[in-house]
């Protein structure tokens, strides 16, 4: 009875200097709050109506008092043929926009790196750069311009050499090219800062041995500059594959548009959550494959941070 | 960066031949960069009869400012969007400013004992997230349909730029801290007067960047706001762009006049774009050296 007795009295005296804990950073406290707040009503409160992917959604009975429906959203989405093609989709693309653009990235490192005047080289660099800046809603007009039927600078160049004119936005074979070239422009500049970074962080005494020992340019940057670069893609790479079942959204939305007779080839997973939640107004439906996609995000970041840890700790997101 | 030397030009033809073709690549890259853009800006000051004719090209065939003076005589909508665009990227640069510098302080202080925690808290959102269902019927609950804070609000806060920050605090000494600590300064008064100042540069990288964010946005205005006053400068030219677009298509069926009906027309559409993007190409030259700067400094993981 005593026994029992202390331990409440020590569980209280604990639980008052957590309070007191609490009290004393209290300044600290209020000045997270904001944070605080904002995470749990934007990020946390959302992970709850994580239920609509279970339910069938009624306007009239709201979020929790929909009725159940099971797996029947999942299985709409799966035996409909959709969930194959958005997910191939979302994952062909990232892997062509991961692989081709850290090489196209580090080779314009590279070759910018060896250019003599240093502002012929940041010339060249701002130039390369500048489609970073630029809205996709911009891009999107300006694709427009180039493979317009009507006025395009495409189908110029070919009635000039007397060729037909192309639509390609009535033909979804030409998109994947259309928008992997389009990806790798836009984000070739921001990248190729990160490899150049790199590469002036790389010890210049290497490259004087090298030199006195007679190698040429071409070997220094084929054996030094490529192979000290190797960690830095391998883990940019990683990075990119954790992020692999994520669409670029706003490149789908405004080169493809509501194109419908391009989304066989041109539609990913959260272009077709967007579809399926304002145009077809299938709440349910929407939240099942938006919580696929989460899940299917969540466990590839895991895989990547757990490799990059392996390889190298001071890289991994956590 | 800024006190490199220019390299000197190799001997031998083999490595010279190199070096010519570094030049090449790098030339040719810059010139895909900027070619579109010089394509719009002379499109846009080429007259319409021109590009019907003869499509666009990448220097004005007909010297014309028709498109800029009909935009002009017509600006009322144009103005709205500049407006509601400007004021967003500003409140929200600063708002942003504020939330992620206070809290990246609280997660770099060592003696704060949930530091971790709430590191994690925070963290855990960018691998987690309940997908764009949930989220937009909150925020339609939350009141945001044609609401300004609906364009400003999603941009309000960035875990990633709060680990920047913090990173970036991680690197000044944190004797200070202690010893304004023992001068008998109170947390927030080591934040404004100790702290604030020193992170300044990582604070003004971040604000280009969210600035560029709000600048350029579209999605937000598209998913939350209908009434045309709210729209942003992008979502107004898209919103410009694709109702030309889709009209046309309409028309081409039937047999309509289409004389009466004010569809833009294509010098205009690339007038609008270069209204639309001006204000980020006219402080691109002058901005872009310290984005090179905050990806190399900040010391960004990805």
């Amino acid at each position: 009875m005593r026994r029992a007795n202390n331990v409440k009295a020590y569980k209280a005296l604990k639980k008052r200097s957590l309070w007191q804990e609490i009290c004393r950073y209290r300044v600290l406290w209020l000045m997270a709050m904001p944070a605080i707040i904002y995470v749990l009503l934007f990020s946390y409160t959302p992970m709850a109506g994580i239920v609509l992917a279970f339910k069938k959604y009624d306007y009239a009975s709201g979020i929790f008092k929909s009725p159940w429906c099971g797996l029947e959203n999942f299985k709409f989405f799966f035996k409909s043929g959709q969930a194959a093609v958005v997910t191939r989709n979302t994952f062909l693309y990232n892997i062509a926009f991961i692989f081709l653009g850290n090489f196209l990235q580090m080779i314009t490192a590279v070759f910018l790196s060896e250019m003599r005047n240093k502002y012929s080289k940041k010339l060249a660099q701002t130039c390369i750069f500048f489609p970073y800046f630029i809205s996709w809603v911009v891009v999107g007009a300006f694709i427009y311009n180039i493979f317009s039927v009507d006025y395009g600078v495409l189908n110029n160049i070919l009635k000039s050499m007397g060729a037909e004119p192309v639509n390609v936005y009535t033909q979804p074979r030409y998109w994947p090219f259309i928008i992997t070239v389009i990806d790798l422009w836009k984000g070739v500049g921001y990248g190729s800062v990160v490899y150049l970074a790199a590469i002036s962080g790389l010890d210049t005494s290497i490259y004087e041995a090298a030199e006195i020992d007679g190698a040429s340019l071409v070997k220094r940057v084929y054996y030094i500059t490529m192979p000290m670069l190797r960690s830095t893609m391998i883990t940019l790479i990683l990075l990119g594959l954790g992020r692999v079942f994520r669409g670029n959204f706003s490149m789908f939305y405004q080169l493809v548009g509501n194109n419908g007779v391009l989304y066989n080839h041109t539609d990913v997973i959260d272009t077709f959550v967007f579809r399926t939640l304002l145009s077809s107004n299938d709440i349910g439906m929407s939240a099942a494959v938006g919580l696929y996609q989460s899940v299917l995000c969540f466990v590839f970041i895991m895989m990547a941070n757990g490799v990059i840890k392996k390889i190298d700790d001071s890289s991994a997101l956590f | 960066m800024d006190n490199e030397e220019n390299k000197s030009m190799p001997k031998n033809p083999a490595d010279k031949a190199f070096v010519v073709f570094s030049y090449a690549f790098s030339i040719f890259m810059a010139l895909l960069g900027v070619l579109p853009f010089i394509m719009l800006i002379s499109g846009s000051f080429t007259s319409e009869a021109y590009i019907i004719n003869h499509g666009y090209s990448f220097f004005p065939g007909e010297f014309s400012l028709e498109a800029y003076k009909g935009i002009f005589r017509n600006s009322a909508k144009v103005i709205d969007a500049y407006e509601i665009t400007v004021f967003t990227t500003a409140i929200g640069i600063l708002v942003t400013l504020i939330f992620t510098s206070m809290t990246s302080y609280v997660i770099y202080r060592r003696d704060f004992p949930w530091r971790n925690k709430l590191a994690y808290f925070l963290f855990f959102t960018t691998l987690f997230s309940g997908g764009l269902t949930p989220y937009y019927m909150l925020m339609m609950k939350l009141g945001m349909k044609n609401n300004i804070a609906a364009l400003i609000v999603p941009h309000m806060l960035s875990v990633f730029n709060i680990l920047i920050v913090r990173n970036f605090m991680n690197g000044l000494p944190y004797e200070i801290v202690e010893a304004a600590k023992i001068d008998g300064a109170n947390d927030f008064q080591i934040y404004t007067t100790i702290i604030m100042p020193l992170i300044k540069p990582v604070l003004a990288t971040i604000a280009l960047f969210v600035g560029l964010e709000l600048w350029n946005q579209w999605y937000q205005c598209m998913l939350f706001v209908s009434d045309s006053k709210l729209f942003t400068l992008q979502y107004y030219l898209y919103n410009m762009l694709n109702n030309a677009t889709a009209m046309k298509e309409l028309m081409s069926g039937a047999n309509v006049d289409t004389s009466s009906i004010d569809i833009p027309q294509e010098s205009t559409k690339l007038a609008m774009t270069m209204i639309a993007a001006g204000p980020v190409l006219l402080l691109y030259p002058f901005v872009q050296k310290y984005f090179v700067k905050s990806i190399t400094v900040g010391s960004v993981k990805g």
